[in-house]
């Protein structure tokens, strides 16, 4: 078919569309929304995937995180009043030390210890998670340096009074000049700020097993630094309810950084069997039915981000798909209804010398412009979903906020759904269109092809 | 003369199940190029059988219909369509333009399937402005068939059946539907075409046009009864 040709029958169809706006209009409706759903579906699916990925590779890929819990039976039976007792729980050095030594994939130990202190440089004070680490903390947690340097082995060693302010600690400690070099104190003992970190936004919880963490209010110290020094000799003392009890924990959590050192197989295969082991052996250290340890693999948590997303786009997927059905079908009767409507027309063509196939073409195109302009008006109105979505939070911050809290349920629905439009749903959403039109318009163009041309030239 | 078109024998029966009804039972005419024919006959004749035949729009049930040289009568649907699009142009009793489309547009219909779809040239729409004008419809390119008197409509398809320069021009029962004035009008032009050399058929129940036509045929039961030739 040349292009003048091809570009004549558009028009004629454009032309038959456009003589009955209102019916057409609602005609595509089925075929608009089917898209529309198809494209919104995929966009959410995609925010949702792309924003696991992205939290997971913050966590880092191929990293096992374990974390010291308290023990729940402990618990409920330390509420005893007037009773004192220490309570020990969580990841000791015994782990730690036969962790790193004696399984092979594990590359790097990164263990935390956290404390909540106020920190202070003369009337400048922040409330700041005093973070316990290792010169490898800043690495495992894709951290950098603005200012300085970050721990070193050597402060390790000597268990040396510095510090590392993050980006805001040190904005709101030193607004007018550089930490570098000055002291701040901590419960009344002075440490010598190194260095300042980059700012760094703050991660979100995945699924509600870690919790989000901004990094941009901490301050790091030699691990050993903050258990000499601050925690003294890992004791913590607390007071509930009139009773008196210490916990003890000396591991908050420990990154394990998993890896090949042959490079031959892929490091995100060996995370998830590595991870087992762990668990394994820190579960036969601590003693059956301790449960005071909990292993989190971000990896794992992307898998089960995926399989959710995965039944999310089937069963969305299979309601787009029954609506684009429907569409069809809607498209189909109303050829039908205008093959019958315009006999005569045909009759009248067919007198002239249009043969059986112009015929099909041209009641063809006429579907198919039919279901391709709804598909069009469906990216579209697909395109505005991720728009849609900050109107809605828009929307719900200004109307539906809860006062009290300055937040919402609904809010916070929303905005952790960040829809992205996949550009490969756009062709392919015009593209099920087309087809949708070439499918349900076959048969009213072959009806009306078929159509006796003196029969039709009565007809009426 | 030569025949522009030839018809042997010419049966057409319509199998109705219960009946067979004959309404063509051996048609045999011979039609010189420039010939203004008239056929007649009482309703039910099969005047309009034969017409439908002739225009390419049916194939006999037997028998042969030669046009330019070559027997329709085992041709292919596409091939019939071909022949109706080149070779015939054809004017019904109740016009049949389509009615969303322009006076202009109308009598381009039949270019939008010419044999291997040339596109429409310059040249193209000029020799259907020239053909409007000729029917005398120069300003009322842009009109729609209802703005547009039963006369007028008529000057639409005949401007339409000319504009791919056929062989033969059927009308069946052209001014059937038109006041006796207008009818007038229509046969001037049709036989102004005549004398410009174009075949013409038409199928009537007037002897007012009858006597416009070269000569007459009459048809009765599905044969033709007798034929008479009134002087030009
Ligand atoms: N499609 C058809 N099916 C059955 N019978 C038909 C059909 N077309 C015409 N006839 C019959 O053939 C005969 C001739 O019809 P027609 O050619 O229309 O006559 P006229 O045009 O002279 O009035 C009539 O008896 C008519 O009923
Ligand atoms: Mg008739």
């Amino acid at each position: 078919m040349s292009f003048s040709r091809f570009l004549r029958t558009l028009t004629l169809a454009l032309k038959s569309v456009m003589l009955h706006k209102l019916r057409s209009g609602l005609t595509m409706l089925g075929i608009v929304f089917g898209v529309f759903s198809v494209i919104a579906m995929l966009a959410i699916g995609e925010g949702a995937s792309s924003q696991a990925q992205k939290q997971v590779l913050e966590l880092g890929a191929t990293n096992i995180i374990v974390r010291s819990i308290k023990p729940p039976d402990e618990t409920s039976s330390s509420g005893q009043s007037g009773q004192s007792f220490v309570l020990r729980y969580g990841l000791t050095r015994k782990d730690l030390n036969v962790i790193s030594e004696t399984i092979p994939p594990i590359l790097g130990v990164v263990p935390v210890r956290e404390l909540t202190q106020e920190v202070r440089n003369q009337q400048h004070t922040l409330n700041s998670r005093i973070v316990g680490s290792t010169p490898e903390y800043l690495e495992m947690n894709h951290l950098k340096m603005a200012q300085g340097r970050f721990l070193t082995d050597k402060d390790l060693d000597q268990m040396a009074n510095v510090v590392v302010l993050a980006y805001e600690t040190a904005q709101v400690l030193f607004p007018f000049d550089n930490p570098v070099g000055r002291p701040v104190q901590i419960a009344n003992r002075a440490y010598r700020v190194v260095g300042v970190t980059q700012d760094r936004t703050a991660s979100a919880a995945i699924g509600g097993s870690l919790s989000g963490q901004d990094y941009n209010k901490d301050v790091y110290m030699p691990i050993l630094t903050l258990q000499s020094r601050l925690n003294t000799g890992d004791l913590f003392i607390r007071r509930t309810q009139g009773s008196f009890s210490a916990v003890s924990v000396v591991y908050d959590q420990i990154t394990l950084k998993v890896g090949d050192t042959d490079e031959t197989t892929d490091d995100r295969d060996l995370v998830i069997p590595t991870a087992e082991v762990v668990r394994e052996t820190i579960r036969n250290l601590h003693g059956e039915g301790k449960n005071d340890f909990a292993v989190v693999v971000p990896l794992e948590l992307l898998k089960q981000a995926d399989q959710i997303r995965k039944i999310f786009n089937i069963v969305l997927g299979s309601i787009a798909a029954i609506s684009l059905i429907v569409g069809g079908i809607g498209i189909m009767n109303i050829m039908l209804a205008t093959v019958t409507e315009r006999t005569r027309e045909i009759g009248i063509r067919r007198a002239l010398g249009a043969r059986r196939r112009d015929i099909i073409q041209q009641f063809l195109t006429e579907t198919i412009v039919l279901s391709g302009t709804g598909g069009l008006i469906g990216i579209m109105m697909g395109l505005l979903t991720p728009a849609a979505f900050v109107g809605i939070q828009l929307f719900v911050d200004a109307y539906v906020m809860d006062k009290s809290t300055g937040t919402s349920d609904i809010g916070r629905l929303f905005s952790g759904m960040e829809p992205q439009v996949a550009v490969w749903s756009l062709p392919l959403a015009f593209g099920v269109s087309v087809a949708i039109g070439i499918i349900f318009g076959t048969y009213p163009a072959r009806a009306a092809a078929r159509l006796d041309p003196i029969e039709a030239l009565r007809h009426e | 003369m030569t025949a522009v078109a030839r018809l042997v024998d010419l049966t057409k029966f319509y199998d109705l199940g219960a009946v067979v009804v004959k309404a063509l039972r051996g048609v045999s005419l011979e039609i010189p190029e420039g010939d203004y024919i008239a056929i007649m006959g009482s309703s039910g004749s099969g005047k309009s059988t034969l017409l439908n035949l002739l225009a390419a729009l049916d194939r006999p049930t037997q028998g042969q219909y030669i046009l330019n040289g070559r027997d329709t009568s085992q041709m292919s649907d596409n091939d019939l369509s071909v022949v109706r699009n080149s070779d015939i142009g054809f004017i019904f009793q109740s016009f049949n333009l389509i009615t969303q489309y322009t006076v202009l547009e109308n009598i381009e219909v039949p270019l939008l399937y010419r044999p291997g779809y040339p596109p429409i040239t310059a040249r193209d729409r000029n020799r259907c402005i020239d053909v409007a004008n000729q029917v005398g419809l120069g300003d009322r390119l842009d009109h729609r068939p209802f703005q547009l008197s039963g006369g007028q409509q008529q000057r639409v398809a005949i401007a339409r059946a000319l504009i791919n320069d056929p062989a033969i021009i059927m009308a069946d029962e052209p001014t059937g539907n038109l006041d006796s004035k207008t009818e007038e009008e229509i046969m001037q032009i049709l036989t102004d075409l005549n004398n410009e050399g174009r075949t013409i058929i038409i199928v009537t129940h007037e002897k007012s046009v009858a006597q416009r036509t070269s000569r007459q045929i009459y048809m009765k039961d599905g044969l033709i009864a007798g034929e008479g030739i009134f002087p030009g």
